[in-house]
């Protein structure tokens, strides 16, 4: 191509991207839903999905009389999130307890509990958990495991082990003074608004053209396919960027989320998450013919996305055989850089190697999308 | 405040007569229809039917009433036979009420031999003739039909007539709207709509009356009617003039001395469509400032479109078999066919935006499908309904349009100036185009598609419902452009946009029927019985050989 053709065509694509911003810009409808319906859901979500377990109640079989699980109950005891706790004298009552669901845990001490402490052994500690509430329960076993663990610690402290500093850090990184979730529900939907808003404004733009015949003067004009290609994915980045810009400011000032990480990275990740979402959108698009068919399909995509995507359920939790596929979303990747960004300070290259795979994953939606518009076009 | 979509509208309807709701879209025809039938209600002032008010007797006024929508509630998935059934539920007929009416019904309509068919797939003329039907059910008093003519071939639009005349003689009152002005005199009243408001009640003869006269027509040489039509309108005594066909038809002032141009022209009587323009102040005068600032085109040796056994299948469906036609520089070539006659699938092949399952397509040398940019940009398009990006203000959509077609730096503005001056545009610059008055979306959407002055214009269906002055100026600027060279593409169901062409070609079940220029084809169907047929008596003719021709292939 020809240094004068390609700017021409430059030309001709900058028309296309001013339009298609203006477009929504200009309509005073779809500048309200750009800005509005997304603050409004970072806020409410973020107070709603909280995946904070409190007031939990939580029974003890203690079998032991000794100083060290008298010392260990009464750190459960301490903790802000435990309300009440059951003393049980037999398994039995520990049984219909977690049946009637009265409690969700229950914990049991073997009768030589303290004596193989003192004496320098490995102690066994039972622990019941209600299945049923497997979240709830999981996270409640998660409270459980960072007071044992500073247990622990205290334990060998008091009787003059060196501790490793390894463990220190990974009670710090597991217990977080503060266990806040709302630090960890904020990036999380700031990242799911910024996915369903690049998808929706990519989905409906050409099937928006399609309805109002426009699109048939756009492929009669000098255009190539190509070039409407990327008239359609660059704006669609920009008003994308900017929203989640806009979002993440809100999460800084309303929430005071911390952001330890840095920007540059983020935004790198980003642009590479949105064009991977942008080629969904777009392949969406070119199958659609009337808008309403684009946020149908927009929705097939969602559903499963955010099911799969780890966010409220974990994905260890999944079959095994579906674990991997779980690889293939971007947002569960960019769920790991932007709360790694954002709540400490994510180094580069571990950057880098959750954003890899959403490129890949971008240029397969992207060609895919490109594919699909030049095949529907005949 | 804006414009009101009906402005203050006193009116009596006589009972038994079919009464013309005429205008172009937008007048407000269908708004006045709707608050007939009681779907919407006055704003001010009030509608009795019968005595019954619209708005508190809206129970008892549908069951007296029959309304038929533009598009009618037919649920294509099931048959003709089926949606007559649901629609007599949902009119409480009996059994045996059934058994009666279906009878007179598919009688009437003609319908009986397609029954078991599915009403998607009945053709335009026949979904309107079920609708009909399906809105005669529940015997009502009063008809309201808005545009059931729309997108009808000419045969099934005479059928349609034949039916509404029986039923008013059967003393059922009945509303037909319509855009197209030639319906206007088959009327017994008419009410002429126009922005919202009403500019005539009355018998059609009685409005035509104020151009007796005055109406004249003129047979000239087809290589000079445009020059001549550009003479005659810019004579101070013309109040409007068109072609039709290798005749010009003139609508004078009074002081018409008959032999205007040194030409003699002959007394003709008036149609409604002349008062109607004369009502609205006579047509505008024939310089078109848009051709000025087109330079020359020049001839080269080859046809700048050619279609050679252009073929598109879809399935099983073949929408167009084997098409060809070349089409000279600066000719005016239509498309002529009813909706579904597969008139925009070869059109939409030629310009690119279908891939012919057989033959070729090509434009300037060129297939549009596969060429560069700079082949295209050789072309301009304007699709059907203006399709203009409706958020964005005029001067944006100008912006956009001169962007993609590659006008840059002082030229671009240039051009673009050029458009606002040509087109007036200037007062709307900054609204948006969608709340532009039709007449002026009809403008801009032109000034998009030539401001980059093509050698090949496409025109979809570019004057359907627009006011019979727009439509004037629209062909005034398309005939001089045709004079610089520039070669014309137009396709229609429109009889009098067709009048225009130099050359057509009828498409009808996706074949070409009939090719010629209009007098060709009016000749060809002259017979003693109809010595001087229009250009709608050819299409039907022609229409009813081919149909009698598949019955005997049928038969055979």
């Amino acid at each position: 191509m020809s240094m004068h053709s390609f700017k021409d065509g430059w030309f001709r694509i900058k028309a296309l991207i001013i339009k298609e911003i203006l477009a929504v810009w200009r309509d005073k409808k779809s500048r309200i839903v750009l800005i509005a319906p997304p603050l409004i859901q970072l806020i409410i979500f973020s107070h709603a999905a909280t995946l904070d377990v409190i007031n939990i109640s939580l029974g003890i079989y203690n079998q032991d009389n000794g100083w060290y699980s008298h010392e260990l109950i009464q750190r459960v005891k301490g903790s802000p999130y435990f309300k009440y706790i059951y003393e049980f004298k037999n398994p039995a009552d520990v049984k219909r307890a977690i049946d009637t669901q009265d409690v969700i845990l229950s914990l049991q001490f073997q009768p030589h509990f303290s004596r193989l402490i003192a004496s320098g052994q490995t102690a066994p500690l039972q622990i019941v958990l209600d299945g049923r509430k497997s979240n709830a329960s999981q996270i409640v076993m998660g409270y459980i495991n960072s007071i044992l663990q500073t247990f622990n610690t205290d334990v060998l402290k008091y009787k003059g082990v060196q501790v490793p500093e390894p463990i220190e850090i990974a009670y710090r990184s597991f217990f977080n003074p503060n266990i806040d979730y709302i630090y960890y529900t904020v990036p999380c939907i700031v990242a799911i608004l910024s996915m369903v808003l690049a998808l929706m404004v990519t989905a409906m733009s050409v099937s928006r053209e399609r309805e109002n015949g426009t699109f048939d003067q756009l492929l009669v004009s000098p255009l190539q396919p190509w070039q409407i290609l990327i008239g359609k994915m660059l704006p669609a980045m920009i008003i994308s960027i900017g929203e989640s810009t806009l979002l993440m400011i809100a999460a800084l000032i309303l929430f005071d989320v911390p952001f330890k990480g840095s920007i540059v990275s983020l935004y790198i990740s980003m642009i590479v998450f949105l064009f991977s979402m942008v080629g969904v959108g777009l392949f969406i698009s070119s199958i659609s013919q009337t808008q309403q068919q684009s946020i149908l399909g927009t929705f097939v995509f969602m559903t499963p996305t955010m099911l799969l995507s780890g966010y409220a359920t974990p994905i260890e939790n999944m079959p095994h055989w579906l674990q991997p596929f779980t690889n293939l979303l971007p947002i569960k990747h960019f769920f790991i850089i932007i709360k790694g960004i954002f709540l400490k300070n994510m180094p580069a290259a571990e950057v880098f190697m959750h954003t890899w795979p959403m490129a890949l994953i971008a240029l397969f939606t992207l060609s895919l999308a490109g594919w699909m518009f030049k095949k529907r076009m005949e | 405040m804006e414009r009101p979509a009906l402005d203050r509208i006193s009116v009596s309807i006589r009972s038994g007569m079919i009464t013309g709701l005429v205008g172009p879209d937008g007048a407000g025809k269908t708004t006045l229809i709707r608050l007939m039938a009681g779907l919407l209600l006055p704003t001010k002032g009030q509608i009795s039917i019968l005595g019954l008010n619209t708005e508190k007797d809206a129970e008892r006024l549908h069951e007296i009433t029959g309304y038929m929508p533009q598009k009618f509630g037919l649920y294509e998935d099931l048959t003709v036979l089926e949606n007559l059934d649901l629609y007599a539920d949902l009119h409480d007929l009996s059994e045996e009420e059934k058994t009666v009416e279906f009878e007179r019904m598919l009688k009437f309509t003609t319908l009986k031999p397609f029954i078991h068919r599915l009403a998607g797939n009945l053709s335009g003329g026949m979904k309107q003739k079920l609708g009909l039907a399906c809105s005669l059910l529940g015997h009502p008093k009063v008809l309201l039909l808005d545009e059931p003519s729309v997108g009808v071939d000419p045969l099934s639009r005479r059928e349609l007539w034949k039916m509404v005349q029986e039923l008013a003689d059967q003393g059922i009152t009945i509303v037909w709207s319509t855009s197209y002005l030639d319906e206007a005199d088959k009327c017994h009243d008419v009410l002429l709509l126009n922005e919202g408001a009403l500019l005539f009640h009355g018998s059609p003869k009685e409005l035509s009356k104020r151009v007796e006269g005055r109406v004249f027509q003129l047979e000239v040489p087809l290589e000079k009617r445009r020059m001549l039509l550009k003479d005659v309108l810019n004579h101070p005594e013309t109040t409007d003039a068109i072609i039709q066909g290798n005749r010009i038809h003139l609508v004078s002032t009074s002081s018409f001395s008959v032999d205007l141009k040194g030409f003699q022209w002959t007394s003709i009587p008036p149609r409604f469509e002349d008062a109607f323009v004369d009502i609205l102040g006579g047509s505008p005068k024939g310089e078109s400032v848009l051709a000025k600032h087109i330079s020359q085109k020049t001839s080269e040796g080859q046809h700048p479109i050619q279609a050679e056994h252009l073929t598109k299948r879809f399935g099983n469906f073949i929408a167009a078999r084997n098409i060809s036609f070349s089409i000279g520089r600066g000719e005016v070539f239509g498309l002529l066919g009813p909706n579904g006659a597969g008139k925009s699938t070869i059109f939409k092949m030629l310009c690119g935006l279908l891939q012919p399952t057989e033959g070729k397509a090509l434009v300037s040398g060129f297939d549009l499908k596969t060429a560069s940019s700079e082949a295209r940009s050789r072309i301009g398009y304007m699709a059907q309904k203006f399709s203009l990006y409706g958020a964005l203000s005029v001067q944006e959509n100008l912006n956009f349009f001169s962007g993609i077609y590659g006008l840059q730096g002082t030229f671009r503005q240039r051009k673009m100036d050029h458009m606002i001056t040509i087109f007036d545009l200037s007062p709307y610059l900054e609204s948006n185009a969608d709340l532009l008055p039709l007449g002026y979306k009809q403008r801009l959407a032109l000034a998009c598609a030539v401001m980059h002055e093509p050698d090949v214009l496409f025109l979809d269906e570019p004057t359907s419902g627009v006011d019979p002055i727009t439509r004037r100026e629209f062909w005034n600027h398309i005939n001089e452009m045709a004079e610089k060279g520039v070669t014309i593409m137009v396709t229609t169901h429109f009889m009098e946009e067709a009048e225009y062409c130099d050359r057509i070609a009828l498409i009808y079940q996706g074949i070409n029927i009939a090719a010629g220029t209009p007098d060709h084809l009016i000749e060809s169907v002259k017979t003693k019985d109809l010595p001087y047929p229009t250009l709608e008596d050819a299409f039907i003719t022609l229409i009813e050989e081919i149909n009698g021709q598949e019955k005997e292939k049928g038969r055979a």
